[in-house]
């Protein structure tokens, strides 16, 4: 009898333990750094969406530095947290300490960057297709001037790099059905308002004063910001003389399209920590294995989507 | 004239590359006449010259005492970034300025205290700040572009006066005022003594701590007046990028300008050639239209080949190889 009402408590015990845990359950973030706005705002969203799900979130910054990101990790698992979050620095050399992870059965999700494991090593990565970010951006262009023609110069990102790559490929994909559009003039700008702005001088002396420029399709915002000063100081109108395009969704963007001086922008969604939370919460509800590859939304938004509105709900956000 | 000597071959170089750029850009020289201000690529490339041309000025004085800056684009990051928290706080125009040259002054007695009191070697002690500097601009921008608008400020990076963008005026009056100063005075002569030997000029009598100390804080200066136009230019202070990789730019500006590393003789109208020559390949690689992939290659080459034809040795060989094909004809003939 003795032993029978002992097993009830522990069982009970553990029940109550189990329900307590889906209550405030602890998710360990190991985030690269604050390189860009952009990482920023994804930090204050990981925090917010965290705080929302009643999750208990310890932050680590890795100040660009892979040994400080496995050390979070390695001190993360000694925690014993209930999942791991980790923004990789760099895509080589997490096995080892993926494999502790798996050992303490403690499932890991990359957020925004991958990394060159086996992908049994952690649950998911929730990322944005860059390649399906430079598409959307080229189908709105197409969609835009229909069949006028129009000669586009394009401001790339760091030669080289995959957001470059990618994006540019995706743009080409986009427009390569529609022979009135025409990439005539693709130099890098280094993701880089100076360099945005330097580069956009010379594509506006190049072609006839800007006169015989329809579009700009920028990699990221901030080159298209530089650009923008670069064609009023010309003389020309952004948005009306050349249709402006670029990508990030960062909130001086939105001010340009508020003030009618850019025209479209395809958000790079600093959220990664929802789907992440989502796929967390189904693995420890019931052991659903998420898909290896969660794809953001890439969501476009142009001078009638509430510009205004969209940068006050950002500013606020660290970028 | 001396001068026009000295200078000859940084202006033939100058003036063969605009020549190359013309052939694969024909418009490149055509100047037009737009609301008052002119208008063309020479102007762009006089405007977008002006960090590398200010930092060169500074750069100049100091590889003359025979020392080197590597922080330059580090306090153009910290200047600008005080400068622009100083607009967005409220501060106004003048007191903002003054701060982002008083950062650059602070800097640069920092760098000329570790170099003549604490006698480090000058390429650590300005590497200290060139690696740490950037995150002092980070803090202050708390990691952000930190925008700004103030058409006073912004006059800095794009205003236009009597037809030429400021930062053309700005870094014209800065090097040719630097080199007036330094040749109308003994202090050009001065400085080429320290940097010819440190210790003979001292016992000479020439105070060379303290005028070590003054040729970095002129140094910093310099680069905050390139860090108030990069900042002015795209209205916000981006701490991460601001005169990234410049202080190699504004080196290779000097070297181009004939100035010799090892200290002593110099010219900062010479380096100002060089800084434009850099500028005119620069934007010439933008004009011409190459896939981006060339541009340093082609950089790299024209400046490998502007730096041979000034080589001393190549001058010698190319001497000799002349005197040898001209002399047998008078001795041939001379022979009995």
């Amino acid at each position: 009898m003795t032993t029978k009402f002992l097993m009830t408590t522990a069982a009970a015990l553990a029940i109550s333990a189990s329900a307590a845990l889906a209550e405030g359950e602890t998710v360990g973030f190991s985030q690269i750094g604050s390189e860009s706005g952009w990482r920023a705002a994804e930090t204050t969203l990981t925090r917010q969406q965290a705080e929302e799900r009643g999750l208990q979130l310890q932050f680590a910054d890795a100040q660009q530095k892979q040994e400080n990101q496995i050390a979070a990790i390695r001190s993360f698992i000694a925690q014993g947290v209930d999942a791991i979050l980790l923004a990789p620095v760099v895509a080589t050399g997490w096995d080892s300490v993926l494999e502790e992870a798996k050992e303490a059965e403690i499932p890991v999700v990359l957020l925004d960057r991958q990394v060159d494991s086996a992908d049994d090593l952690y649950l998911t990565a929730v990322g944005s297709n860059l390649v399906h970010e430079g598409e959307v951006a080229g189908e709105w262009l197409a969609g835009t001037v229909g069949d006028a023609e129009c000669r586009i110069v394009e401001l790339q990102g760091t030669t080289g790099s995959s957001p470059a790559i990618d994006r540019k490929t995706g743009f080409e994909n986009a427009i390569s059905g529609h022979d009135n559009l025409e990439i005539v003039r693709s130099q890098t700008g280094d993701f880089t308002r100076a360099q945005g702005k330097e580069v956009m001088e010379s594509f506006l002396q190049a072609e006839n004063g800007g006169k015989d420029i329809c579009a700009l399709y920028a990699h990221n915002d901030d080159m298209a910001v530089g650009a923008i000063q670069a064609i009023k100081e010309a003389g020309l109108k952004p948005g009306e003389d050349i249709l402006i395009v670029s990508i990030d969704g960062v909130p001086d963007l939105f001010q340009a399209m508020a003030a009618g001086e850019a025209n479209a922008t395809v958000e790079l969604t600093p959220n990664m920590a929802g789907p992440a939370f989502d796929a967390l919460a189904a693995y420890w509800a019931d052991g659903t294995e998420p898909a290896k590859f969660i794809q953001t939304e890439s969501k476009l938004f142009t001078q009638a989507d509430d510009p205004a509105g969209e940068y006050e709900r950002r500013k606020g956000l660290g970028y | 004239m001396p001068l026009l000597k000295r200078l000859a071959p940084q202006l033939i170089a100058l003036a063969a590359l605009a020549l190359l750029v013309t052939l694969v850009f024909p418009g490149f020289l055509n100047i037009s006449v737009n609301d008052g201000r002119l208008v063309g690529p020479v102007i762009d490339v006089l405007k977008r010259v002006a960090p590398v041309a200010l930092l060169a000025t500074g750069m100049t004085l100091v590889i003359a005492t025979r020392g080197i800056d590597l922080s330059v684009g580090t306090i153009m990051a910290i200047c600008g970034a005080f400068a622009a928290w100083a607009i967005a706080g409220g501060w106004g125009l003048v007191p903002a300025l003054l701060l982002a040259l008083g950062a650059g002054a602070l800097a640069g007695l920092w760098n000329g205290a570790l170099v003549a009191v604490v006698g480090i070697q000058p390429f650590v002690a300005t590497l200290i700040l060139m690696t740490m500097g950037r995150g002092i601009a980070q803090l202050i921008t708390e990691g952000r572009i930190l925008t700004f608008t103030n058409p006073g400020f912004a006059f800095f990076g794009s205003g236009t006066f009597l037809g030429l963008p400021f930062p053309a005026w700005l870094w014209l009056a800065t090097g040719i005022g630097a080199a007036l100063l330094m040749r109308r005075t003994a202090l050009g002569l001065l400085i080429e003594a320290i940097g010819i030997n440190r210790r003979a000029s001292a016992l000479a009598g020439v105070n060379a701590t303290v005028l070590l100390i003054a040729v970095y804080i002129a140094s910093g200066l310099c680069a905050a007046l390139a860090g108030i136009v990069v900042t002015a230019d795209i209205r916000g202070a981006d701490a991460n990028n601001a005169g990234l990789w410049l202080e190699l730019d504004a080196i290779l500006a000097v070297v181009i300008g004939g100035n010799s590393l090892l200290g002593g003789r110099f010219s900062i109208l010479a380096s100002l050639l060089g800084a434009l020559i850099i500028q005119t390949i620069d934007t010439g690689i933008l004009l011409a239209g190459f896939p981006s992939e060339y541009n340093l290659v082609i950089k790299a080459g024209l400046v490998l080949v502007i730096l041979i034809l000034q080589s001393p040795r190549i001058a010698a060989e190319w001497r000799v190889w002349r005197d040898t094909r001209t002399a047998p004809q008078p001795a041939a003939g001379a022979r009995p």
